[in-house]
């Protein structure tokens, strides 16, 4: 009753997300404002039909409704209730359903917004919306329908369907399958709907795309009203990623956290054109160059954006061969493949109205860097896709299927960071319009030696990877030239205004949102990128067998082994080993690194915990392998040393606040702003 | 393998009689000889292969039947064995590579990695420095056509932000000169 509850509000949510699309396009060609303000109310109302069906299923997931198969599928009794209400994203159709609920918020919210400035765009963007939500929603509805219930044939068969087929009577399970262990840590409570949000905000300044060129509008207004949900949209992708690495890092028991996998690969593809989209917006802002290749840059988003839940959904990337067998390939496939072609015939009819209004003034200058950023940024989203779809291609044209792994991203993708991390340090003193070497060659020098001597510092301490001493040169210079940036305007502030040293920072940086907020983003980056260096450049492991009482060390650390402990709990059974940790033969702490056992219908599904000890210099990393027999009297651990490897998660925060400097509006600000870049349009086009 | 060859000798020497004792100068120098030899041994026998060797060979090979795991921390039962295996071949004395190779063999490419250079896995390895050179050259070349000759403007020493620090800058900066 409930299930039907859910699937009917799911149909009416397509019907009306349907009609919204319909009723913009009608209203754009007849110039209908009854039928677009129609319009703009159906795709408002997709969201509390889709509320009803997403709350319909959470309803069934806490209340343990086993006749559902998704039901079922992902959770069972002894799951704690914030699981089970989090198993909503725990499979292929919740997930569908969850992703298809978000975005009915972030399409039908642009609806709540104001319109008077752009109201001749919103019937193309209410259409763009409303018809990739349709698309997602039909998913749920024909193909991956998490209302179905199960059904047993007379062959003995398992058939799914929201009413009874012919011929058949109904499972209902006593217990439910229970959520795969691996999913039940904090992390995986945030991270997919992180990454979904990022994905569904993503929507938003591609439809605003098409509709400015549908309209024949070569301005950048459309940059200028999306850059708050592209902004927003990115930090939740990034957010994402990390939290992401961070739950690889304390599950998966590999001491790793990013492994390139191709789900992994498939949501970092959007992130680079994304963030490779904010730059070279600026430059559209600024100078009103290229046009053609931000609306680009978001159409290729928008699809990378699709392409990375096509191939995690559809199997295509266990083998060529699912993907033939699972219906929802061939549907993302088609639509993927729709709307590209849509996108290109736009871009192609609009060319001659997206024409740069300014020319390039320099080789040596701030546009040129923002390029040779996208650049980089297209490379390393390239050889990326090359790497993630390698396998695929290769299992069809040679019939053997290879792994892409480390080696060929460590070779090709992590120069072009490099090169990237130099660009961040160099572009701010890089000059708009015609920069001087000379100018550049006397703002670089301060930084440039001292990043250098203390380098050198760094080799002379004992440090001798090459590669690392290359890699913290450059975080210590883009280091230095970005907090240059804070201290130059300081001091500008201090001679001009009198003020003193906080006044002047806090006002300077309260003045310019988006460039400082910017920095901050950079200073997180560059922490990432030494928390990246020191994990795996210095990273130390050991493995072995130990007997009670017996010791290894690892660095400067002493790990004792003093015995192992077992017990049960509601769902699993527990193998707790107890570790003291020494440090210079001082005694820092005590880990327990463990074992469980989930038994989900009779089957043993193991999760290695890691005991972890942090610290801003490293992690203490120990997982417990096995042991010998009851008493447990020898059992082999593998420790890991992760040096700066809690950096990469501070950057994170740091990626937070930068981002929110960034956003954060000022009352008449935006008209501020708007000024001072047509202002400055004006006299920098001089 | 020295005290079963004392024994051997003794029970001989109590079946045969004392007719077939070897005399005591030659079973003195085979007691020498058997010494020398057996200080020999320990350098035949290898020190047993450590957990870390193994997963050394083993970080560098992926899983043949799991999606996407490194051999050195996949947890089933399939992988173990293999790692097994990688232990057995260390101590046969095998190089690092010529196991990469075996496991290859056995399992087919997707062990490995990344494929080899060679044959169809060369075609991943060249494209994307292909693509990186062909990027490169269009941004070399749209600088060139894009660039249009201006007058170096006065914003080229230093800072040309158009918001309101540049002019507390450019004044700083004039004061300077001063």
């Amino acid at each position: 009753m409930l299930a039907d509850l859910g699937f009917f509000s799911l149909v009416l949510a397509f019907a009306t997300a349907v009609y919204a699309a319909a009723a913009a396009v009608w209203s754009a060609r007849t110039g209908d404002a009854v039928m677009l303000n129609s319009a703009r109310t159906a795709a408002w109302l997709t969201i509390p039909l889709t509320s009803v069906s997403a709350f319909v299923l959470i309803l069934l997931l806490t209340t343990g409704h086993y006749d559902i198969h998704y039901v079922f599928s992902v959770i069972n009794d002894d799951m704690p209730l914030y699981l089970k209400i989090t198993a909503l994203w725990g499979g292929q159709e919740g997930s569908l359903l969850f992703w298809a609920w978000l975005m009915s918020f972030f399409t039908g919210g642009v609806m709540l917004r104001k319109w008077q400035r752009d109201v001749d765009l919103m019937p193309a963007v209410t259409a763009v919306c409303m018809v990739t939500m349709a698309f997602f929603i039909s998913l749920i509805l024909f193909v991956e329908n998490p209302f179905a219930r199960m059904w047993q044939t007379g062959a003995g068969e398992t058939v799914y369907a929201m009413w009874q087929p012919a011929g058949t009577i109904q499972i209902i399970p006593a217990d439910g399958r229970g959520l795969n262990p691996l999913l039940r840590h904090p992390g995986m409570v945030i991270h997919p709907p992180l990454l979904y949000l990022g994905f569904v905000s993503l929507v938003v300044p591609y439809a605003f795309a098409i509709a400015a060129l549908l309209r024949g509008r070569s301005d950048d207004e459309w940059l200028r009203t999306t850059r708050a949900w592209t902004l927003s949209g990115w930090l939740f992708l990034s957010l994402g990623l990390i939290l992401g690495g961070r739950w690889a890092y304390d599950v998966l028991g590999w001491g790793g956290y990013w492994g390139w996998d191709p789900v992994e690969n498939a949501a970092f593809m959007p992130w680079l054109t994304a963030t490779a989209f904010i730059h070279s917006a600026m430059i559209q802002e600024k100078r009103g160059m290229l046009k053609r290749w931000n609306v680009i840059l978001v159409m290729l988003t928008y699809g990378l954006m699709l392409f990375g839940t096509f191939i995690t959904r559809s199997g295509l990337l266990s083998s060529v061969h699912t993907f033939a067998q699972s219906e929802i390939g061939h549907w993302f496939f088609v639509f993927i493949t729709g709307m590209m072609m849509f996108s290109l015939v736009v871009l192609w009819r609009s060319w001659p109205l997206l024409k740069s209004e300014q020319q390039l003034d320099g080789l040596l200058s701030r546009e040129s860097a923002f390029l040779l950023n996208n650049l980089l940024f297209l490379g390393i989203t390239a050889a990326v896709f090359w790497g993630t779809v390698f396998p695929m291609i290769s299992e069809l044209l040679n019939g053997e299927r290879v792994t892409v792994g480390p080696p060929y991203y460590n070779m090709v993708v992590v120069p072009l960071f490099a090169g990237l991390i130099l660009l961040m340090g160099v572009a701010p003193l890089i000059a708009w319009r015609k920069a001087s070497a000379r100018a550049l060659g006397r703002l670089m020098l301060i930084p440039l030696t001292l990043s250098l001597v203390l380098t050198a510092g760094l080799a002379i301490v004992g440090v001798r990877d090459a590669l690392a001493l290359f890699g913290v040169w450059l975080c210590l210079f883009v280091s230095l030239t970005t907090g240059y940036e804070f201290v130059r305007g300081t001091q500008a502030r201090i001679k001009t205004n009198g003020e003193n040293t906080f006044t002047a920072l806090s006002r300077m940086m309260s003045r310019n949102r988006r460039r400082y907020g910017g920095y901050i983003v950079h200073l997180g980056v560059v922490l990432i990128a030494l928390g990246f260096i020191g994990s795996t450049a210095f990273q130390q492991e050991t493995q072995g067998r130990f007997n009670v009482g017996e010791t290894v060390s690892l660095g400067r650390y002493t790990l004792r082994y003093d015995g192992l402990y077992a017990w049960q709990e509601r769902d699993r059974d527990i193998h707790s080993a107890e570790i003291a940790v020494f440090r210079d033969g001082q005694y820092l702490t005590t880990l327990y690194p463990r074992r469980d056992l989930y038994l989900q219908n009779g089957q043993p599904m193991p999760m290695t915990i890691p005991g972890v000890r942090s610290s801003i210099e490293d992690d203490v990393y120990v997982l417990l392998l096995d042991w010998e027999g009851f008493s447990a009297d020898s059992a082999t651990f593998k420790t890991y040393i992760n040096p700066l490897v809690n950096w990469i998660w501070f950057g994170g925060l740091v990626f937070i606040a930068g981002t929110l400097i960034s956003l954060w509006p000022q009352a008449g600000e935006a008209r501020r702003q708007a000024a001072i870049q047509a202002g400055s349009r004006a006299t920098v086009r001089a | 393998m020295r005290m079963s060859f004392l024994r051997a000798d003794r029970g001989r020497e109590r079946e045969d009689g004392p007719q077939a004792r070897l005399p005591s100068s030659v079973s003195r120098l085979l007691i020498v000889v058997l010494l020398l030899v057996s200080t020999a041994a320990p350098v035949w026998a290898q020190d047993p292969v450590t957990d870390d060797e193994v997963n050394r060979v083993a970080k560098t090979l992926y899983c043949p039947v799991c999606e996407n795991q490194a051999l050195d921390t996949c947890p089933t039962e399939a992988c173990r064995q293999w790692r097994a295996t990688i232990r057995e071949q260390l101590e046969a004395g095998r190089s690092d590579e010529q196991i990469r190779q075996y496991f290859a063999e056995q399992y087919g490419e997707r062990v490995l990695a990344a494929p080899r250079p060679e044959g169809f896995g060369l075609l991943m390895w060249v494209i994307p420095p292909l693509v990186v050179a062909l990027g490169l050259g269009l941004y070399w070349n749209f600088l060139r056509t894009s660039k249009r000759r201006a007058p170096t403007a006065a914003e080229a020493d230093g800072a040309a932000d158009s918001s309101d620090d540049y002019a507390a800058r450019l004044e700083a900066e004039l004061r300077e000169r001063r």
